[in-house]
């Protein structure tokens, strides 16, 4: 009972310093303390993800995040597994983004063997991964406005884009969501000629798309006044948390992966990246925006330099693979952030060690941060802002 | 006053209403058959009984009438706003439910038969430890209430089923007792949700239910009475012959709409202002713990309190069962107020299928600092319009420029300070 008393209103703008909101359990004054266990079967912890919120009324006072319910040894399977079956496990770990996830493996792979990547493939794997970058943004905007409330129209509108390239998926590598499409030295498949027509369709369209979602969206008074200035991160914790991607850079933080290391061959590519200023929801979504209408450059430019040639390296053995003892880190920008795969290899078929570094469990590390002095339908919507895949979160 | 007296007060239309009745002088001669259905029809089922009982008959008549045809209309409703959500978010919406029997797709059209089939053949529960003679009462209140705000609005010329001389008061009376219910509901199911949602329809409760009367004000104020059917009347006129006299016509008419309209969209929990009940914050709000029979209550109930909002929208500032033009006239007065009904439950549905939600403190601050003031400023406006009822010439547009500009003026301000520091943003790229 020695915390000052509650602000009498909401913040409207910025609020000051969390900690200010804290306070008793219980005074007299102020009444009892709620403690709602949001999750983990709720509509908008995007899968069974559970948070326990301590309310002042509306306003979080605690928020303790609850997780592991989707937890499937994902790591231990990656060691029990040879190198090669542990790629379809991947695709599980950010279900929607499956393409990302098997390159970031494979890079790591790569790096762990020394192999080397026909140029044809790389390219095919910039296109793939930017594609599932729009895919993963477009999903993320549908969701996040889901979140707010809208009664599915963003959502809709959201899915029937997020259709189209899944299906552009499908017919690649005949599956929608668990592709399982790279190999360590190249990518399974070459992709048709037919099929990177109707890429350059769909990404000739995406700007009319991405144009008509923000006429909708982006300048409406209320969806601004929901998100501008709530879930603030600064620059300072959100790289202290370790934080990556567009969350990152909505903190007005410039640190792009396929700048910094300049993987693959995105070095070749011209694309600005985006950044915030203020670091709130609204900025999160904005980036992500903005990331997609770069992502729509860098495909074009893909599309245009496409080189002929192998599209897997003819000396690749990804049956029987068995690297020499050492370790290697392999990370790409994913669309969630970094996605990193760490391997130790002892020499035999399977790793000795695997681990994954998750961009979703790394930027759920700073909810409560981001949560405190807010309100509950406000976490709904930073929850929904840092876009976690619990598949990721939880392994 | 003798009983009699005092009943044939409560229900004028029960009083020996025949087709020979005095009362049904009061229609125009020249209206037609059509125009003249319902009260002939109702004339055909009591006129045989005696004098005395008849007022009984007919309000029976009117209680039955007003409860299936809003029933019926409730079962449209849902569908309808399940097409409109549908259309907008590009996907077909219901199309599959066959008629029984018939495996004969219909567009959707069984699918309010197939909810109710699911509906009352669902489990009902109640949750441990919850109040349950609350939790039971609850549904009931609430559709009782929202029943009681449907009684009072003129539907057609003579088509009120109770014709009080201060109906707009019964209205609202009956509409804010619709939000008790709510918190009943919340508080008796002993579930966390449940009671934030209360909170929430408690706190909307008392800030929307101020602009909602403060914007009705002017409306009684220019008609000189708190009577529907009053109101409905002084809309008649028409303007050089042929503009209809609708209160929404005039600049503190269509201001006090607008807020009416916002304040309704929150007093029957709609989106954007749908707190009590958000999807993805509070679950289900109130109706997390309800199932089965009781849910479907919540839900007529919720379409109920819709339906009497939108109709008492109509009736005072959109000219009620009043045509539009003079030569539609012809057009039975019913059918036009069923066709402005169901254009603003429209809106109602275009707008839930386009905005996002407001906060709780957003919707606080939205009714006090922005419908409340420019409420009472209209209120002020119309009594400026009031008193210049008599200027004349070029002293009229003088007048609706005042007017507007006493409007106008305050919602701007009022709502540039609404959004302070939001608006869009550019974004810099690193270089």
């Amino acid at each position: 009972m020695t915390s000052p008393a509650a602000p009498s209103s909401f913040p409207s703008g910025l609020p000051s310093s969390p900690g200010a909101h804290v306070r008793a359990v219980h005074d007299d004054f102020h009444g009892d303390l709620l403690e709602v266990s949001m999750g983990p079967h709720h509509p908008s912890t995007h899968g069974v993800f559970r948070m326990i919120v301590t309310l002042d009324g509306e306003r979080i006072v605690r928020l303790k995040p609850v997780f592991g319910y989707l937890h499937r040894n994902h790591e231990k399977l990656g060691e029990q597994t040879t190198y090669l079956a542990s790629m379809p496990y991947t695709d599980r770990l950010d279900y929607l983004n499956s393409m990302t996830n098997n390159w970031a493996y494979a890079i790591a792979v790569e790096k762990l063997a020394g192999q080397a990547v026909p140029e044809r493939a790389e390219y095919v794997r910039v296109i793939l991964a930017e594609l599932t970058r729009l895919l993963n943004h477009t999903c993320l905007a549908g969701f996040l406005l889901q979140d707010t409330g809208c009664s599915g129209t963003p959502l809709m509108y959201a899915f029937r884009e997020r259709e189209k390239i899944l299906d552009l998926f499908e017919s690649l590598s005949g599956s929608r969501m668990m592709c399982n499409f790279q190999r360590f030295g190249g990518c399974r498949l070459d992709p048709t000629p037919e099929w990177l027509a109707a890429v350059r369709q769909l990404v000739d369209g995406y700007g009319r798309f991405l144009d008509e979602f923000e006429a909708l969206i982006s300048g409406n008074e209320i969806v601004m006044a929901r998100t501008q200035g709530t879930g603030v991160l600064t620059p300072a914790l959100a790289i202290s948390a370790g934080v990556t991607g567009p969350m990152l850079r909505a903190t007005g933080v410039d640190y792009d992966l396929r700048k910094v290391d300049g993987y693959g061959v995105y070095p070749r590519f011209e694309f600005r990246v985006p950044l915030g200023a203020h670091g709130d929801t609204y900025d999160r979504y904005m980036i992500r925006i903005l990331e997609m209408r770069e992502s729509i450059q860098i495909l074009r430019q893909a599309l245009r330099d496409l080189p002929a040639g192998p599209i897997l390296d003819p000396k690749a053995k990804n049956r029987g693979f068995r690297p020499k003892p050492g370790e290697a880190y392999g990370r790409i920008e994913g669309p969630k952030g970094e996605i990193g795969f760490y391997l130790i290899s002892d020499g035999s078929p399977n790793p000795f060690r695997y681990r994954v570094r998750p961009p979703s469990f790394v930027n759920l590390t700073i909810l409560e941060d981001m949560c405190l002095g807010q309100t509950v339908a406000d976490a709904v919507i930073i929850l929904g802002s840092i876009d976690i895949v619990l598949g990721e979160v939880d392994r | 006053m003798s009983l009699p007296g005092q009943l044939s007060v409560l229900f004028p239309l029960a009083s020996g209403l025949g087709a020979s009745s005095p009362l049904a002088a009061v229609l125009p001669a020249s209206d037609s058959a059509l125009e003249r259905l319902p009260l002939t029809l109702r004339g055909l089922l009591t006129g045989w009984l005696p004098a005395s009982w008849q007022w009984l008959a007919n309000s029976l008549i009117a209680i039955v009438v007003l409860i299936v045809a809003f029933a019926s209309l409730f079962a449209l409703l849902t569908l309808a706003e399940r097409k409109i959500l549908g259309r907008v978010q590009n996907r077909p919406g219901p199309n599959r439910a066959p008629l029984p029997f018939l495996n004969l797709r219909t567009y959707g059209l069984a699918q309010p038969v197939a909810d109710g089939v699911k509906m009352l053949t669902k489990e009902d529960i109640v949750p441990d430890g919850a109040d349950r003679v609350l939790h039971f009462l609850a549904p009931i209140a609430l559709l009782a209430f929202s029943i009681l705000t449907l009684a009072v609005i003129p539907y057609g010329r003579l088509l009120v089923a109770l014709d009080l001389d201060a109906s707009v008061l019964f209205f609202f009376a009956a509409g804010a007792a619709t939000e008790l219910a709510v918190f009943m509901a919340g508080w008796a199911s002993r579930n966390k949700y449940s009671l934030l949602a209360a909170m929430r329809a408690l706190a909307q409760l008392i800030s929307y239910e101020l602009p909602l009367l403060l914007s009705v004000v002017p409306v009684v104020l220019m008609a000189g009475s708190l009577s529907t059917s009053v109101i409905v009347e002084r809309q008649g006129e028409w303007w050089l012959g042929f503009l209809p006299r609708w209160y929404v016509f005039t600049p503190w008419g269509l201001a006090g709409f607008l807020v009416f309209f916002v304040a309704s969209l929150a007093e029957s929990n709609r989106s954007p202002f749908d707190l009590p009940e958000a999807e993805s914050e509070l679950i289900a709000g109130h109706l997390t713990e309800y199932s089965g029979f009781k849910y479907a209550l919540f839900f007529m109930a919720e379409y109920f309190g819709m339906c009497a909002l939108c109709g008492m929208a109509v009736t005072l500032f959109l000219g009620g069962w009043q045509a539009p033009l003079p030569f539609l006239s012809f057009i039975p007065s019913y059918l036009w107020f069923a066709g402005k009904l169901l254009a603003l439950l429209g809106v109602f549905m275009w707008i839930r299928a386009s905005f996002p939600r407001l906060r709780i403190d957003q919707l606080t601050r939205l009714a006090w600092k922005f419908l409340v003031p420019l409420a009472l400023i209209n209120l002020g406006t119309t009594a400026f319009w009031s008193l210049t009822a008599d200027w004349a010439g070029l002293l009229q547009p003088l007048r609706w420029l005042i007017a507007a500009g006493l409007i106008a003026g305050p919602f701007l301000l009022l709502g540039r300070n609404l959004s302070k520091g939001l608006g869009p943003r550019t974004y810099r790229y690193a270089a």
